[in-house]
């Protein structure tokens, strides 16, 4: 394997990787596709007094590029502060959004942080209301 | 000047399972001056050493380790599919998950047969563009 081929190899999958991440979802319709058993779903740290600062840390180290630092949104992309998410939305369902993602609205799956820090990313969500 | 083209492809498969990171390859590669088609493949699995994140910030905390091991090698050729007079490897690996997205990963990988070299130390530093496509999405309000 030449250093070429590699450098090209590696080039391709960067685009091909970064072409399904990226975007927000923001017009609600991904909240008809949560099954009902995830909707019901429990957030396991939703009484743990640290874990909407720990949230708020992943938060920024992945989710404020997109969403902003204070999650107000972006001009591309929409607030976390919203009635949809604050009030409409479940943990459950927010769970099953970063889990499965929304790739045609934009929103890349989080499953790569596993579930422990997406339920603490989701308590620092619902904690801005 | 000779020039050497090769054509690589390679099929990635990634899963998470239960706080496990899993990852499959499968790798074909074709020199097109000719020779037949050379396969490889790599697999490996790696967990964080802490699955959930700590209130304060800190750069060496056990969430930003993984830990894991990987196998890979050759697969034969068009002429031969198989392991016979192929190189394999297995060792352990440890990721760094650095501030500013930055990746720092250290392997010592270990051959397996006669074919392979003793012992190799692979190091790598990397950067992960996250959202890179977004800048150029419509809104989707």
């Amino acid at each position: 394997m030449t250093s070429r081929s590699s450098l090209f190899s590696i080039a391709t999958l960067l685009i091909i990787s970064s072409s399904l991440a990226g975007f927000a979802t923001s017009n609600g319709a991904w909240l008809t596709n949560v099954p009902q058993r995830e909707r019901e779903r429990v957030n396991p740290y939703r009484d743990q007094p640290d874990a909407v600062a720990a949230g708020r840390r992943i938060y920024l180290d992945h989710c404020a590029h997109c969403h902003g630092n204070d999650a107000d949104g972006t001009k591309k992309r929409p607030s976390l502060k919203s009635a949809r998410v604050q009030q409409e939305a479940t943990d459950g369902d927010l769970h099953w959004l970063l889990v499965n993602g929304n790739r045609g609205q934009g929103m890349p799956s989080w499953v790569k942080l596993g579930d422990p820090q997406i339920w603490q990313v989701i308590c620092y969500v619902k904690s801005l209301h | 000047m000779d020039k050497e083209r090769e054509l690589e492809l390679k099929l990635i498969l990634g899963s998470n399972l239960r706080g496990w990171n899993i990852s499959e390859n499968f790798i074909a590669e074709k020199n097109l001056a000719g020779d037949p088609w050379e396969f490889g493949y790599a697999f490996g699995v790696s967990r964080p050493l802490q699955l959930a994140a700590r209130a304060h910030e800190c750069a060496f905390c056990p969430e930003k380790f993984q830990a894991g091991v990987e196998m890979y090698g050759g697969l034969g050729d068009t002429d031969g599919f198989g392991l016979h007079l192929t190189s394999q490897y297995l060792g352990p690996t440890v990721n760094w998950s650095a501030p500013h997205g930055m990746t720092v990963a250290f392997s010592p990988q270990f051959g397996l047969n006669g074919y392979s070299i003793p012992v190799l130390y692979r190091f790598s530093v990397s950067y992960e563009f996250e959202q890179f496509f977004s800048h150029f999405h419509r809104s989707g309000q």
